[in-house]
């Protein structure tokens, strides 16, 4: 339906993505005991680190091979297997994912082979899986970045096999940079309800949901145990949630034919009830259990208060495509006009597919621009769109990454019946939230005269 | 990289005017003061990064980042500088290069255009444009680039030539300020200047910390006229070279900066802080005195008098109520260690004890007088790894850590309170009144009645003291529709977790 147009500019104001390997560096936090690595001079990871933290405020264990003018020349192989070592010896870490910077691609250094010789001479490395993904930052946002990564993860560590022998109960949740921990953790819910176990692949729910652990850390604390990784070539299905997520899901079908399904968006009543119809098909029930019927439920109720406020509603959103396909669709099914929609990556059929005229590929100046183009009501971005909020006074829905000026980001879930509930309040809050009362200027009339207003006037003493 | 870029590296490396510097020898000084760093276990900011740093406060200009995305996505609108003026400083600008504009080679003509819409749209005061990783890697001549912008459109365009991978967030300081230096400062002249004209250099006025200090320097009729800090504007820093005296706030970074105004224009130049009690008076004497120097009435040294007397006897006024709330307890201090020993004899003098403080960035003279204050050096930390922090914190080894935002999770999560103290903090402790601010937020910190709460036990610590009876489980699972058998459990003390009895429960609840 919709047609990707490019903004034509030299300059980016107000950059809407963030970069891909640091949606790599995130992908590689959802393993348990991991330390993502930056390929690339050290700066690009302090940057890195500082955007996780303000989202999560959260430590969050992060590394660079610190090329520096000499590597930057003679390449960096050395840099690596030195990263390696030291990490290991600092953090034991049990997974080590690799991420290229713009840097290290610009050179056109071969990551993938010096790696492999590097693995394959330090056998001490061994207890170490080390997985590496090219993510420049100059090709897409975090979204691709993330998607590369877990692409990374299983052609590593999911087995190549010939024969079949799934495991009837569980089913792989392969889990898009758009899920939230508490998203994820959702998910995990809906699919243990149908007596099914999910392998989630990268879990964040356990890693950056939150928490006081008693002790500290080097490497990502939760997240997918390194060993279970292998077990997702046993799965009955790879169920695999965003359309980020089909590349992925593709590998294991290849390498261990896993059927898969690909659920581009979770949000709102139909998409919801296309994932519960696969979990009953999967697991055999034809009767849900009784909360996803009560959710069901509640969620009818929460759009028959909500769609007074959605009816019509302007919304201008801006996002990775994955998360601007979910919640877009569910608004415009809401009866909302997607009047700007912008996005940052060009790579993803769900782009076409957004119920709207045009999604601009661009930044936030361009999401400002079309914002009031298209005399938005309501804005949907991350924490950067409040300048853009600020300017053209309206109401700012902080979604996405980073959120950095609001605490609890990790808990936001607008997915799955409970989840869209909570979006649809949101929402129909936000547009509650604006003050309008009516004067008569806005109709064209004109106020009662002045000689009929009463004058205040001091009590006589 | 470019040799001119190599020859300034050598150069602000080369640093007459720092001690730390001058105490070295000739072959470690010609090494520089970074260190190689350490594949897998570095930390920091990169050159491009610290270059930001120093020049983004000014705050009618338009900081435009000539790279990829990453350098200026991941770290745009990250840093509490205030401005009261001009939000120019405030916008993210990039080319974001693409693999597209990389491989066509078409880097200096995006730039070009990128330049020419920038200041279509905002109408900055200059366009500062930021050399990274990737377009020093490609060969961009950013210097040429602005050259011919600056002559097409009027309006000057700066190069900063600072791509990452040189060094480090201090060297970047440097390199943004030498960029200053050769390319602004000077290029304009102001219409009056006054005895009492000073430049400040290094001040980022993060969330207002300047103003904090400004009603001070009003009160004493001195102008800020030339400005290398926070809400400078260009013009402000294009006509540094006529103030009197400058003073260089908690700096080594800009100590180049500071001494080549002083050898080309003539300008005195000194060191100090306005973080803590002694440190703001001692500045307040300094800039005064040399103001008198170069020719400033006398009489200005009294009225400075008279304000440190009067605001000194506030201040520690405004400090006693907290006395009682503060006194005996004990603090980590994790800085840069810069200059933090006047904030050390602050809190000391409150009946706090200081239990370390780290002494990463310090001179041998900040060393001396922290030791002076603290009566021996076994307080200092050189550098301390997360892991041992959180322990020393966890065991109760200190009441409260103040650090930058680095190290607040180590805190926190080892349930300690913490103070942030560092850039990119939220607020202003700078000044007298600043001193005031810090200790309350320390006592907000300490005083928290949530400690208490997060520290008692969890209900499950200490063992049940009667076990309940309860009936069997009773139904059948709704999934596979196997009844539970009753009996099959022992009936007699089972957890109090159980299924409600005769209700049709959720395959996830049993
Ligand atoms: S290290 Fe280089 S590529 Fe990375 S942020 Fe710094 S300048 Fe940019």
């Amino acid at each position: 339906m919709a047609r990707l147009v490019t903004a034509r500019h030299a300059v980016s104001t107000n950059p809407l993505k963030s970069s891909a390997p640091l949606g790599a560096a995130l992908a590689y936090l959802g393993i348990e005991g991991s330390v993502p690595l930056l390929h690339g001079a050290q700066g690009c990871t302090a940057f890195g680190m500082v955007h996780l933290v303000r989202h999560f405020k959260e430590a969050v264990p992060l590394q660079t091979t610190a090329m520096n003018e000499v590597t930057t020349i003679l390449g960096g192989a050395e840099q690596i297997e030195e990263a390696i070592e030291n990490i290991r010896k600092r953090a034991q870490p049990r997974f080590i994912g690799i991420a290229s910077t713009a840097l290290a691609e610009t050179r056109g250094e071969d990551v993938a082979g010096e790696l492999r010789e590097i693995l394959a001479r330090r056998r001490d490395f061994d207890a170490t899986r080390v997985v590496y993904a090219a993510t420049p930052d100059f090709d897409g946002g975090l979204q691709d970045g993330w998607a590369k990564a877990v692409e990374a993860i299983v052609s590593a560590l999911v087995p190549a096999t010939q024969q079949r022998d799934p495991d009837l109960r569980q089913v792989t949740l392969l889990c898009g940079s758009h899920l939230t921990p508490a998203e994820i953790e959702e998910l995990v819910r809906m699919v243990r309800a149908f007596g099914l176990e999910p392998l989630v692949l990268p879990d964040l729910s356990g890693s950056l949901d939150g928490h006081v652990s008693g002790n500290w850390s080097g490497t990502s604390l939760g997240g997918t145990p390194v060993d279970r990784i292998a077990l997702a070539a046993r799965s009955v299905c790879t169920l695999a949630i965003g359309e980020q997520m089909r590349g992925a899901a593709r590998i294991i079908e290849d390498r261990a034919m896993v059927p898969a399904q690909v659920f581009p968006a979770l949000t709102g009543l139909k998409p919801v009830d296309g994932f519960v119809r696969a979990l009953m098909e999967m697991s055999g029930t034809p009767e849900p259990p009784p909360s996803i019927r009560r959710d069901r439920a509640r969620l009818m109720d929460a759009m028959l208060d909500a769609h007074f406020f959605t009816g019509g509603l302007r919304v201008a959103i801006a996002a990775d495509p994955d998360l601007m396909f979910g919640l877009g669709t569910a608004l415009a099914a809401m009866g909302a006009e997607i009047v700007a929609a912008v996005t940052t990556s060009q790579h993803s059929p769900v782009i076409g597919q957004m119920p709207c005229e045009t999604v601009i590929l661009g930044d936030l100046g361009d999401f400002e621009r079309a914002a009031r183009v298209g005399d938005a009501q309501i804005l949907i971005t991350h924490s950067h769109g409040r300048h853009a909020a600020h300017a053209l006074h309206l109401p700012l829905l902080r979604v996405g990454f980073p959120v950095f000026d609001r605490i609890g980001a990790q808990d936001a879930c607008r997915l799955g019946y409970r989840g869209s509930r909570a979006f649809l309040y949101e929402i129909a809050n936000a547009v509650q939230a604006i003050h309008h009362r009516p004067r008569p200027e806005d109709f064209g009339a004109t106020p009662p005269p002045e000689e009929f207003s009463h004058v205040p006037h001091s009590a006589p003493c | 990289m470019s040799d001119a870029l190599t020859n300034r590296i050598a150069q602000v490396f080369n640093e007459p005017g720092c001690a730390t510097n001058t105490a070295k020898s000739e072959v470690s000084r010609k090494t520089g003061c970074t260190k190689q760093l350490t594949p897998g276990a570095a930390a920091g900011g990169c050159a491009f990064d610290g270059a930001m740093i120093a020049l983004q406060p000014i705050v009618d200009v338009a900081h435009l980042v000539h790279a990829p995305l990453a350098c200026a996505g991941n770290g745009w609108d990250n840093r509490s500088a205030a401005s009261s003026g001009a939000e120019t400083y405030r916008l993210g600008l990039t080319t974001d290069l693409t693999e597209l504009d990389i491989v066509m080679g078409q880097g200096e003509k995006k730039l070009f255009r990128a330049i020419h819409e920038v200041i279509e749209a905002h109408h900055p005061a200059a366009v500062f444009v930021y050399a990274t990783c990737v377009s020093a890697l490609i060969g961009d001549d950013i210097g040429a680039v602005c050259k011919a912008a600056s002559a097409k459109w009027g309006t000057p365009c700066i190069p900063v030539d600072v791509p990452g991978f040189v060094g480090s967030k201090n060297l970047g300081n440097k390199l943004g300020a030498e960029a200053l230096f050769d390319h602004v400062i000077g290029t304009l002249e102001p219409e009056t200047t006054t005895p009492y004209d000073i430049n400040i250099i290094g001040d980022f006025n993060l969330s207002g910390e300047l103003w904090q200090v400004k009603p001070l320097l009003d009160r004493l009729g001195i102008r800020i006229l030339g400005s290398v800090s926070g809400d400078a504007r260009y013009r402000q820093v294009a006509m540094a070279h006529r103030a009197r005296v400058t003073m260089l706030v908690c700096s080594k970074a800009f100590v180049t900066l500071a001494r080549k105004l002083e050898e080309r224009w003539g300008i005195p130049y000194f060191e100090g802080s306005f973080y803590g009690i002694s440190d703001t008076s001692d500045a307040l004497r300094r800039i005064c005195g040399l103001l008198i120097e170069r020719g400033a009435p006398a009489e200005l040294a009294l009225r400075c008098e008279a304000l440190i007397a009067e605001e000194e006897a506030r201040a520690r006024a405004a400090l006693e109520p907290y006395r009682p709330r503060v006194e005996g307890r004990r603090v980590l201090l994790y800085t840069g260690g810069h200059k933090s020993w006047s904030v050390v004899s602050a809190l000391m003098e409150l009946g706090m004890e200081v239990v370390g403080t780290s002494m990463r960035k310090a001179t041998e003279n900040d060393r001396e007088r922290v030791v002076q204050i603290m009566g021996d050096d076994s307080h200092m930390y050189e550098n301390m790894a997360p892991r041992e922090m959180y322990t020393m914190l966890r065991d109760a080894g200190a009441d409260v850590l103040l650090s930058g935002g680095r190290s607040q999770f180590v805190a926190l999560k080892a349930l300690v309170p913490w103070v942030d103290v560092n850039q990119e903090k939220h607020e202003a402790y700078a000044g007298y009144m600043g001193m005031v601010d810090l200790v309350r937020a320390i006592d907000l910190a300490l005083n928290n009645p949530m400690w208490a709460d997060l520290r008692s036990p969890a209900p499950w610590d200490a063992p049940l003291a009667t076990g309940a009876v309860l009936p069997a489980p009773q139904g059948a699972c709704p999934i596979t529709h196997i009844a539970a058998h009753p009996g099959q459990l022992p009936a007699a003390l089972a957890r109090p977790l159980a299924v409600a009895s005769g209700s049709a429960t959720d395959f996830e609840d049993c």
